[in-house]
């Protein structure tokens, strides 16, 4: 039975992290969007395995958190967003696809390499655990780095997110995981609403903002 | 034994926290100013118990002789900011750069800041601390956008995207230290208490212990502005309010900075884990380097002053990573001396840029003709963020490059180096602030000159004489940090 439960929370690690490559060369906005609410599925069912596991119900708190407000609520909100803003076709990456994907191979090569080796004391299950959440964390920053757009940029910041979700359930036992998402979850929202206001008043307020400068007497 | 009938650290905590719930009800600048600094003023108070009077540690709240030295300081500051941020933000309201939703928004958020820094210097355990970190940093956030202007919300959004990064490595690492401790400690809640981690620390695994400090030092450096993770810091200076420009310069960087002592203290007790100095001293050497030719290309007067706290900020840092009783002494007077001095230029720099009605350091010019008080104060400030003798920074400085000397002299070389070349930018530049013609407008300015003044002259006292106690407490908490 401990070889099932290893291959199914090994599967659903490593499919987080085939996801995020997904993610990498999505070159267009909703379609990046939908990537992303699927890894946010596949992190779900990743949590909740190993809450069943670890016998750890406080987990199934954090896989309900995954699935409700990163699986469906912020790309629904998202979608919306960039369908009001008219940029849902647009999407702009500063390296060429091959780079990136060369450059996500390699930082995945560099986490295994890393923790496998830190981590061999460790049980197998928490070690894989943990490297394969260092290769989405770093995934998601090699998103915020190659991309310009800032939907794109809080989708990498999401992704990293779902890296550290992801160790930190894998630590078996570990303390304040569900504060911990939850938090995250408040962050996520208030970048969310963050970009959507300052979208906002860069189209529509211009003539507010052009006041404040006078009053400051130039913009620097 | 207990001399006061509560316990001051709950009162740290508490009382910035009442404050901001109750600004956040209270209409009307006047009050909402007054309330601001008062609650501020008995946080300071009540850090003063915590000398007299300290719990033990528990699982949540840990007071020793290093977090006091961080919290009386950061009491004290936060306290003279908020007097400062009275006078300066009526202005601002008379000007019309805010309104008043945004001013009582801003003084809940100022409460906020001080219960988040508090909260992550009294915090025991690390995930404690690295959510109270967040907290501070949010507020600061909020903040620097807070005046709405295409520039503001830029540097708030670039300070928002690189912090989230750093949250999300300091996590990483905390959960790492978690892990470490787990097959020694047992799981649950044991493994991230800091006086816990520290007494088992010995028997953990020393590379992942490594890996983990790896992720803390980028984590929380980019919180500390260390040089390639500085980007939001000249920004988030620049555009928000000056006040936050004195408290992120003065206070949040020291917050981070802490959170990277308690892990290296960590460190240094597992024999076998590598030691964080070198890492801590290139990071610290780069910074210093980068920031000082920076500084020569900078046209906005805050931001120069926000790249000379990158710089000082690496000098700190180089000081804790050399360690050593010595240099760990002088990198706690640096880092005393650089809060106080660098708050009182912003001080300086608020009222000045607020009167000139321009940021830009060209359009400045004869200060000491036009405002003889602002002027000369400025002067004074620079003097001494410059560090010229017989001011506070000069010998921490000193007490750095000599220490450094001793022991690496290459290193010291580089250090002596980045530190003439910054002190060369900062008097260049105030030739051009300060003397000379007068440009543009010479309206009296009504500047609250008291924690200007008053910060300058700790620090030019703490130059020629240093108060016996300080010197023994500050020598203890330098072997304290090894």
């Amino acid at each position: 039975m401990i070889g099932f439960d290893f291959d199914v929370a090994h599967l659903l690690a490593g499919g987080l992290v085939l996801v995020s490559f997904l993610l990498l060369y999505q070159d267009r906005l909703s379609a990046l969007l939908n990537i992303f609410a699927l890894q946010a599925f596949v992190l779900s069912l990743a949590v909740a395995w190993q809450a069943y596991v670890q016998d750890a119900p406080h987990l199934y708190v954090t896989a309900a958190i995954a699935l409700l407000f990163k699986a469906i609520a912020i790309p629904v909100a998202l979608h919306r967003m960039i369908v009001r803003l008219g940029i849902h076709r647009e999407i702009e990456t500063v390296a060429g696809i091959g780079l990136t994907m060369l450059a996500g191979v390699g930082l995945v090569a560099l986490s295994l390499v890393v923790l496998l080796h830190a981590t061999a004391a460790e049980n197998a299950l928490a070690r894989e655990d943990i490297a394969f959440a260092l290769s989405v964390l770093l995934l998601g920053l090699l998103i915020m780095v190659t991309r310009r757009n800032a939907v794109s940029q809080v989708v990498g910041f999401m992704s990293m997110e779902n890296g550290l979700v992801l160790a930190a359930t894998g630590a078996k036992g570990m303390p304040l995981v569900v504060e911990f998402s939850v938090a995250f979850s408040i962050l996520i929202a208030f970048i969310v609403i963050g970009i959507f206001l300052f979208r906002i008043r860069e189209r529509f307020d211009t003539v507010d903002i052009e006041a404040l400068d006078r009053a400051r007497g130039g913009n620097r | 034994m207990t001399l006061v009938p509560f316990d001051p650290v709950l009162a740290v905590l508490a009382i910035p926290a009442a404050t901001a719930a109750l600004l956040v009800l209270v209409p009307g600048y006047r009050l909402s100013a007054g309330l601001n600094v008062a609650g501020s003023l008995l946080t300071f108070l009540v850090t003063l118990l915590l000398f007299i009077q300290r719990s033990p540690p528990n699982s949540y709240v840990l007071i020793d002789d290093l977090n006091i030295v961080f919290i009386a300081l950061n009491a004290f500051v936060g306290f003279t900011t908020s007097v400062f941020s009275a006078s300066y933000i009526g202005h601002e309201l008379e000007i019309g750069r805010l309104t008043p939703t945004y001013l009582r928004f801003y003084h809940a958020m100022y409460q906020v800041m001080m219960f988040g820094m508090n909260l992550a210097l009294v915090a025991n355990n690390i995930g404690l601390m690295w959510v109270a970190i967040e907290i501070a940093t949010l507020a600061t956030v909020l903040m620097v956008g807070i005046y709405r202007t295409h520039e503001a919300l830029e540097a708030a959004w670039k300070y928002f995207i690189l912090a989230s990064v750093g949250i999300a490595f300091a996590l990483f690492g905390t959960i790492l230290v978690y892990m470490a401790a787990r097959p020694v400690m047992g799981e649950g809640y044991q493994g991230m208490i800091w006086t816990m981690l520290v007494a088992h620390v010995a028997q953990f695994d020393p590379e992942l212990l490594n890996i983990a400090f790896i992720f803390l030092l980028l984590g929380y450096g980019t919180k500390v502005g260390l040089a390639p993770l500085h980007a939001w810091l000249p920004d988030a200076h620049a555009e928000g309010p000056t006040p936050i420009s004195a408290v992120l310069s003065g206070l949040l960087l020291n917050v981070a900075l802490y959170a990277i002592l308690r892990f290296k203290l960590l460190l240094a007790r597992n024999p076998h884990a590598l030691s964080p100095g070198p890492l801590m001293v290139t990071l610290g050497l780069v910074s210093v380097l980068f920031a000082a030719f920076m500084l020569y290309r900078r046209h906005d007067i805050k931001r120069l002053f926000a790249y000379s706290s990158i710089e000082h900020m690496g000098i700190i840092v180089f000081a804790f990573g050399m360690g050593g009783a010595l240099a760990n002494f002088a990198g706690l007077l640096q880092m005393t001396m650089h809060s106080l001095t660098k708050s009182a230029i912003f001080f300086a720099v608020g009222h000045i840029a607020q009167v000139k009605g321009t940021q830009r350091i060209s359009e400045i010019r004869g200060l000491t003709v036009s405002h003889p008080l602002l002027g000369w104060a400025l002067v004074l400030g620079v003097m001494a963020i410059a560090g010229l003798p017989p001011l506070g920074i000069f010998m921490s400085e000193f007490l750095v490059v000599s220490s450094t000397f001793a022991r690496a002299p290459v290193l010291a070389v580089l250090l002596v180096i980045a530190l003439l070349v910054a002190f060369g930018a900062l008097l260049m530049r105030l030739q051009g602030l300060a003397f000379g013609e007068p440009v543009g407008s010479v309206a009296p300015v009504r500047a609250s000159y008291v924690p200007l003044f008053g910060h300058l002259a700790i620090v030019l006292v703490a130059g020629i004489y240093l108060p016996p106690v300080l010197v023994v407490w500050f020598q203890h908490v330098a072997q304290m940090l090894g």
